[in-house]
């Protein structure tokens, strides 16, 4: 879903921020995930090895990806798999595009994919007469809803039942008003049986490509990824360049850590393999760049390549659980989304890498290590030098930096200031004063430490005496 | 031993009380103090909004007052972090290296190198403990709650002969205050909202007091405790092991 008019994060967080239960209720929710994937986490004993592990079997990926993208396409190839290479998003929906056509396939059916979301192909497939079905169910509340998904592991998070009822008596007709879950979830179930008996062509995302195999994983917990394959004559599967993995014994390393880091499930419900067509039937795989190749050329930025999109560092960021996937603007949220925005266009995102405190938690969640709030550090200092950031905060920056740069000036600043603040409160006690909205100042008080420690430290004393 | 006093700008003007709590108290524990006249700041505002190549400035003032010492000492884990990774020089990097490696914050210098296992002052209130995330992740100070490994806490540790303090036990044991620098501002309502989250995690355990190694997390929510009209106060650890009597 495209969006034409981007509202920064920080005002479209102090919007969702309105409604205060609903704030509370999505905090919470979401750190009951990140609990989950604690206690899960925490019953490996091996735990921080298998996070190592699956780092350097990512940065060896990383660094060898010609040969691992060659490999898997020719092993692909002889397992009867029809290879695409799209450069960008452009590139990938016109192929998904034009496999239809050739199959003349007006209706297809959809499994998560966060790379179609990131290439808004439902957009370009509806406007050219096609008919996508999410079959995802929290992706098919969104899809229902014309809303983009707020989290890539559970896109309707920010969504309460009562909000899916809704949705549901006015698209598939359930009962107005019934919330129970139970009822709701067995609607949406006949409401996809029928679209996945009647497609004949479905799509599905990746989750790891196996260079030596040829084959590809797709994790689910709903089997809807599955249904739809099975059940349809094409099937086509999307994956940025990233999702290789060289062996097939290195998913038993990346199956262990993706659903204990997504929801602290030891391992999801369906991990499907897909290695050859049936007889009659096709497989299409999809391998997308849409600027990969720039982010693995900057190098303090490739490594964000590493991500298996497990969602861990949004259930635990602190300032995620209370904005709203909706408020980062882009197809991937939260802190992994603020690292790999950036690199797809500076200007849009420019906001993403301050929306954080950099406390670090992302980080230490992430199964495969990818330091992202050094990262989130290191694109401030890039969108700055590119001149994204609003003049007002440069200019206040130089004379910050001016001030503390000189002792002298500081002292007469800082006892200047305290001065005002003591004796004319409303200088900063005001509206234009952000920090004073919900905020009180500090109390002023009566010398600073450098003025008390003249006075009363041995050695300072001795020192003044001298001068 | 000898060691260089390194108090934060802000602490300076706004928290004296921190400062010379940390002052006297690294007096009590047998160290000589000294305090370089000209400090500043650390340049970690300017740093942490993306114009870390404004802060020559002030690596170069803090070059200039801390060169002559083996330890530099500081109360707040986040100025610390900034100055291990971020202090340079372009004219003396070996200088800027050392004094990367020579900077300690309050708690872990008297932990690691004083080698003093824990203080025996006197702070008889319930006291909730905010772990601030560039002195916990940065720094390493106390195990962190994401990794699965074995626990330790290197400020906790010296609470725990303090008499009659009753140390609370958290529901949310590092969760982030939502100071974040310049982002208390940038993103008011983010900001305000953790921060008063993290309060009631607090409330709901009834503390008197809310302590830890950072007075920026501290200055944030005793703005919104008095706000709020809270009896909660908020105290720097120091000050805390300061009660300790020779």
């Amino acid at each position: 879903m495209s969006s034409n008019k981007t509202i920064p994060h920080s005002e479209a967080a102090a919007i969702f921020n309105k409604n205060e239960e609903r704030v509370n209720w999505h905090d919470e929710t979401l750190w009951f995930v990140r609990e989950k994937r604690d206690k899960s986490a925490h019953q490996i004993p091996e735990w921080e090895l298998l996070r190592e592990t699956a780092s350097q079997i990512k940065l060896n990926v990383l660094s060898n990806i010609h040969d691992y993208l060659v490999e898997f396409e020719t092993n692909a190839q002889k397992n009867g798999i029809i290879v695409h290479w799209a450069a960008n998003a452009e590139e990938h929906n016109v192929i998904v595009h034009s496999i239809l056509e050739k199959n003349n396939i007006k209706q297809m059916v959809k499994s998560k994919s966060m790379l179609t979301e990131e290439c808004h192909l439902n957009d370009y497939l509806t406007e050219r007469g096609i008919d996508v079905i999410d079959s995802d169910l929290g992706e098919r509340i969104v899809q229902l809803r014309n809303e983009p998904p707020s989290h890539i592991v559970l896109p309707a998070i920010h969504l309460k039942k009562e909000d899916v009822s809704e949705t549901f008596h006015e698209h598939l007709g359930t009962e107005k008003g019934n919330i129970d879950p139970q009822y709701l979830t067995e609607s949406a179930r006949h409401h996809l049986r029928d679209v996945f008996l009647t497609r004949k062509a479905a799509l599905t995302g990746v989750n790891f490509a196996v260079a030596e195999t040829g084959e590809f994983v797709v994790c689910t917990n709903e089997g809807n990824a599955d249904m739809g394959a099975h059940l349809a004559d094409v099937h086509i599967a999307c994956m940025g360049f990233e999702k290789l993995i060289p062996k097939r014994e290195h998913l038993g390393v990346f199956l262990r850590l993706l659903a204990r880091s997504a929801t602290g499930q030891p391992i999801t419900t369906f991990s499907s393999h897909f290695k050859k067509p049936r007889e009659g039937k096709e497989i299409h795989v999809v391998i997308v760049d849409n600027g990969r190749s720039e982010q693995l050329g900057r190098e303090e930025f490739r490594n964000s390549l590493k991500c298996i999109r497990c969602g861990a560092c949004m259930n635990t960021c602190p300032v995620y659980r209370r904005s709203g996937g909706h408020s980062y603007h882009n197809a991937v949220a939260g802190p992994i989304g603020s690292i790999l925005a950036p690199n797809l266009d500076m200007k849009k995102n420019a906001d993403l890498p301050f929306a954080s405190t950099l406390c670090g938690s992302c980080t230490n969640v992430c199964p495969v290590k990818i330091d992202i709030h050094d990262q989130l550090y290191k694109w401030r200092q890039v969108l700055v030098k590119e001149g994204y950031t609003p003049k007002a905060k440069t200019i206040a920056m130089k004379t910050m930096a001016a001030v503390l740069a000189n002792p002298m000036v500081f002292e007469i600043v800082g006892k200047s200031g305290r001065f005002a603040m003591k004796n004319l409160p409303g200088l900063v006690n005001n509206k234009l004063n952000k920090w004073y909205d919900q905020r009180e100042m500090p109390e002023v008080p009566e010398e600073s430490f450098k003025e008390w420690y003249k006075k009363n430290s041995k050695s300072a004393k001795g020192k003044n005496d001298e001068q | 031993m000898k060691a260089a006093l390194f108090i934060p700008c802000y602490v300076d003007q706004f928290y004296p009380k921190a400062a010379i709590a940390a002052y006297e108290l690294l007096q009590k524990l047998g160290c000589y103090v000294d305090f370089p006249m000209k400090q500043t700041c650390c340049g970690q505002p300017m740093a942490n909004s993306g114009y870390q190549h404004l802060t020559e400035g002030c690596d170069a003032n803090f070059i200039a007052n801390f060169a002559g010492f083996d330890y530099i000492v500081c109360p707040s884990g986040s100025c610390v972090m900034h100055v291990k990774e971020h202090l340079h020089s372009d004219t003396n990097k070996e200088l800027a290296a050392k004094l990367r490696s020579s900077v300690y914050e309050l708690t872990e210098f008297i932990t690691d190198i004083l080698k003093i296992e824990s203080i025996e002052g006197d702070f008889p209130f319930r006291v909730g403990m905010h772990q601030s995330c560039h002195g916990q992740r940065g720094l390493k100070l106390s195990q962190m709650s994401e990794l699965n490994a074995p626990f330790f806490s290197k400020p906790g540790q010296l609470l725990t002969k303090i008499k009659g303090i009753d140390l609370v036990s958290l529901s949310r044991k590092d969760e982030c205050c939502g100071f974040g620098g310049t982002f208390c501002v940038t993103e008011e309502a983010i900001s305000v909202k953790m921060g008063q989250d993290r309060i009631k995690d607090h409330e709901k355990h009834h503390v008197d007091y809310i302590t830890g190694v950072d007075m920026s997390c501290l200055m944030h929510l005793e703005g919104i405790l008095k706000r709020q009209k809270s009896p909660i106060k908020t105290i720097h650890i120091a000050e805390i092991l300061n009660t300790f009597k020779v």
